[in-house]
């Protein structure tokens, strides 16, 4: 996907702008922050630990990458085992190039897919277009945004979320060329009507992976519509494409996963589908795909398995984080502008696509650990955050402005007596903007504060003097 | 009991009157307060700009200024949360300061949470009066388990009623330097913190961390509210 995140700024201005969209982001919090909190107390009030299920599910995710190229091998020979066929791909481009190949070896026209955010990383479906192969997205929101001139996702498990229903009612009677419906059902009701057909006659289907299952080499598929099903089961040729982090050792560790993700992404006890795809159409089966892909990529993970960001691979893509940031719920996933929005993705955005491409990302966030604690395998995202804009200032990324005041400061602050007579100065400049009110509407030193506030007025001195006039009296 | 008062630098800027609020009570809960002259800032808004050089100089400015003290209390959960859970990790690299900042590190206190836990408050000396509502600030709410604390010592006092606001717990916008790098989402943010805290009606809106209390009231007084922004100190002890 074109890297857009460079231009957070203009683009989070433009969503703040944006009323319309506005209004459906108040829905992110009924939508998944309730439901998560119900879904956790729920899962406490039968007996459940759900922080020790959190701990649990660090610990498995470490455990894996401490011993990444092992797991990866193992589900490798007990994949390739069960007729399947393992590739690897070590960016994007790559993946795109594998998958269009098996396109061609099969001679596919049209491959059904279900949600998949490797995809979006890899630009997929343009690659698939530009070789002559009809990508149909079939998750709902997915080809709601494919049928709106592939717009992209705002989010990692509701990629519409920015939408209203009105606005996609007016979409389907565009494009459907059908009367305008309003009632959800029957919008739903009409996009399955135009899937099915593709999903009939697809000759490929490409699916994500939740979850790879080292010790019976299965892709595990946590859906709620059922399409990830028919594009699994229906066409000849099924294609997984997933990152190399995915994989964990066992079906045992699979259950724990699952507890920990569809909680804390949508607040279910469980999806309305967990598919567990193992192997290629064996003979006496009713369905299945005849041959089976996995194209795992690592398009920049490997290099995070050493370093101090290696934590960040132990996410599960639940979207916890992103639905209980500030700073998403103010200004959507649109804004970040590349694949993955929120807390993760300041992380990943610059990881992935270079700390250059994403200079604000890191620093569009209030710190408060909103993300940190709803996180299911517990990354200190606010940690890793800080840790880039680290980065950032080691390779002097950082605006020279920036930079100079923050040494001045420090430099100042290091120096008591200077320090006072700074504050001292200061406090005085600042009442006298403030001209006898208790609040100043535009402050010249800091623009953006007073942009969207006032700066409350100081007191008039500063406690150090106050204090050591109350000391001497 | 010797306390030391970090006053923090917003305070020692913008509401003076806070850290003298903080002095009165803990001298009513028996402690004796000193002042180190010294103090400046606790180093956070290099921390969190990712300037770690800036951030462990000041980390063993403050380290040497308070650590012959027994306790250290700050009117602050963000100023307390970086003397005593990441100054240790700050000066990693060196191990004389390292060991220093881990000494001091379980003798600081963010103030509310000293009051109930260590010093064990009795009495009260504050006369205030009427509803109020509690912010939750992120950094002591998430980092060091401030939640009980501040309310245990509002139910105290007879004439006061909190009242909880929807959301409490979420974040107000501040975020530090967030406020002034990304202004727009930040005033976004204060404005959705600024509806619940109107919605609930109360006669004040009180929290523990000044930063976000001059996000919330220069937010409300954009907003035309003229609802009081009061620390927690400023109300439990009084008006004097």
């Amino acid at each position: 996907m074109e890297i857009k995140s460079m231009h957070f700024k203009a683009r989070a201005a433009a969503q703040l702008a944006n009323a319309g969209l506005q209004a459906n982001l108040k829905k992110v919090k009924g939508k998944f922050v309730d439901k998560r909190r119900d879904a956790i107390a729920d899962f406490c009030a039968q007996g459940g630990d759900f922080e020790a299920l959190r701990e649990a599910g660090e610990d498995l995710r470490d455990r894996v990458l401490a011993d990444l190229d092992l797991w990866l091998e193992k589900f490798e020979a007990n994949a390739t085992a069960r007729g399947a066929t393992v590739l690897w791909a070590k960016d994007g481009a790559e993946a795109c190039r594998l998958i269009v190949d098996i396109a061609k070896q099969h001679d596919v026209k049209k491959a059904t897919k279900s949600k998949s955010m490797l995809s979006e990383e890899a630009g997929l479906n343009q690659a698939l277009e530009a070789a002559g192969i009809q990508p149909v997205e079939t998750d709902l929101g997915e080809y709601i945004l494919q049928i709106n001139d592939n717009e992209a996702p705002s989010h990692i498990i509701a990629p519409v979320v920015h939408k209203s229903k009105e606005e996609i009612a007016d979409l389907f009677a565009r494009v459907h060329k059908k009367p305008r419906l309003t009632d959800i059902g029957e919008m739903t009701r009409e996009a399955r009507e135009v899937l099915r057909s593709h999903f009939l006659s697809a000759d490929m289907g490409i699916s994500g992976g939740n979850f790879l299952v080292a010790e019976t080499g299965s892709v595990a598929l946590v859906t709620n519509e059922g399409n990830g099903r028919m594009v699994t089961t229906v066409p000849k040729v099924h294609v997984v494409i997933t990152g190399i982090e995915k994989v964990i050792p066992t079906l045992e560790d699979l259950s724990l996963m699952l507890r920990l993700l569809i909680r804390s992404a949508t607040g279910q006890p469980i999806s309305n589908y967990v598919s567990l795809l193992t192997g290629t159409k064996g003979e006496g089966d009713f369905d299945g795909p005849e041959h089976l892909y996995y194209v795992l990529v690592d398009n920049g993970r490997s290099n995070l398995l050493a370093g101090e960001f290696n934590a960040m691979l132990r996410c599960i893509r639940c979207g916890a984080c992103m639905n209980h940031c500030p700073v998403y719920q103010a200004v959507g996933g649109h804004a970040y502008g590349w694949v993955y929005p929120g807390p993760m993705g300041s992380v990943l955005t610059p990881l992935f696509t270079g700390m250059k491409n994403a200079l604000d990302l890191p620093h569009a966030a209030t710190l408060c650990n909103q993300c940190g604690v709803v996180c299911p395998v517990k990354i200190p995202l606010p940690e890793l955050l800080r840790k880039l804009r680290e980065k950032q200032v080691e390779k002097n990324l950082r605006p020279l402005g920036e930079r100079l005041a923050l040494k001045a400061w420090a430099w100042v602050a290091a120096r008591p007596a200077l320090y006072h007579l700074g504050t001292r100065f200061a406090v005085r400049y600042l009442k006298w903007l403030a001209g006898g009110k208790q609040s100043i509407p535009v402050l010249g030193v800091a623009p953006e504060w007073t942009v969207g506030r006032d700066f409350p007025a100081p007191q008039g001195k500063t406690f150090r003097e106050l204090y050591a006039q109350a000391k001497k009296s | 009991m010797r306390v030391a008062l970090f006053v923090t630098c917003l305070v020692d800027l913008m509401r003076p009157r806070i850290g003298f609020a903080a002095i009165r009570l803990l001298e009513a809960a028996g402690c004796e307060v000193i002042v180190p002259e010294s103090q400046t800032c606790c180093g956070q808004p290099a921390f969190n700009s990712g300037d770690r050089a800036a951030a462990a100089m000041l980390a063993k400015k403050v380290v040497a200024e308070f650590e012959a003290h027994e306790y250290v209390v700050a009117p602050s959960g963000s100023c307390a949360d970086q003397i005593r859970n990441e100054y240790p990790g700050l000066l990693a690299d060196d191990p004389d300061w390292h060991d220093r900042a881990v000494a001091l590190a379980s003798r600081v206190f963010e103030l509310t949470d000293f009051l109930v836990n260590v010093a064990r408050i009795d009495k009260l000396p504050s006369d205030f009066t009427g509803t109020l509502t509690y912010h939750d600030s992120c950094t002591g709410l998430r980092s060091l388990g401030i939640k009980s604390q501040p309310r245990q010592l509002l139910d105290r006092l007879p004439g006061v009623t909190v009242r909880e606001m929807s959301g409490a717990e979420e974040c107000c916008g501040f975020g530090g330097t967030f406020s002034v790098k990304f202004g727009e989402i930040s005033a976004a943010i204060a404005e959705r913190k600024c509806d619940n805290i109107r919605s609930v009606g109360a006669d004040a809106v009180v929290g523990g961390d000044l930063g976000c209390l001059l996000n919330i009231e220069g937010k409300l007084r954009r907003m035309g509210d003229e609802t009081p922004v009061l620390h927690i100190a400023e109300v439990l002890a009084g008006s004097r």
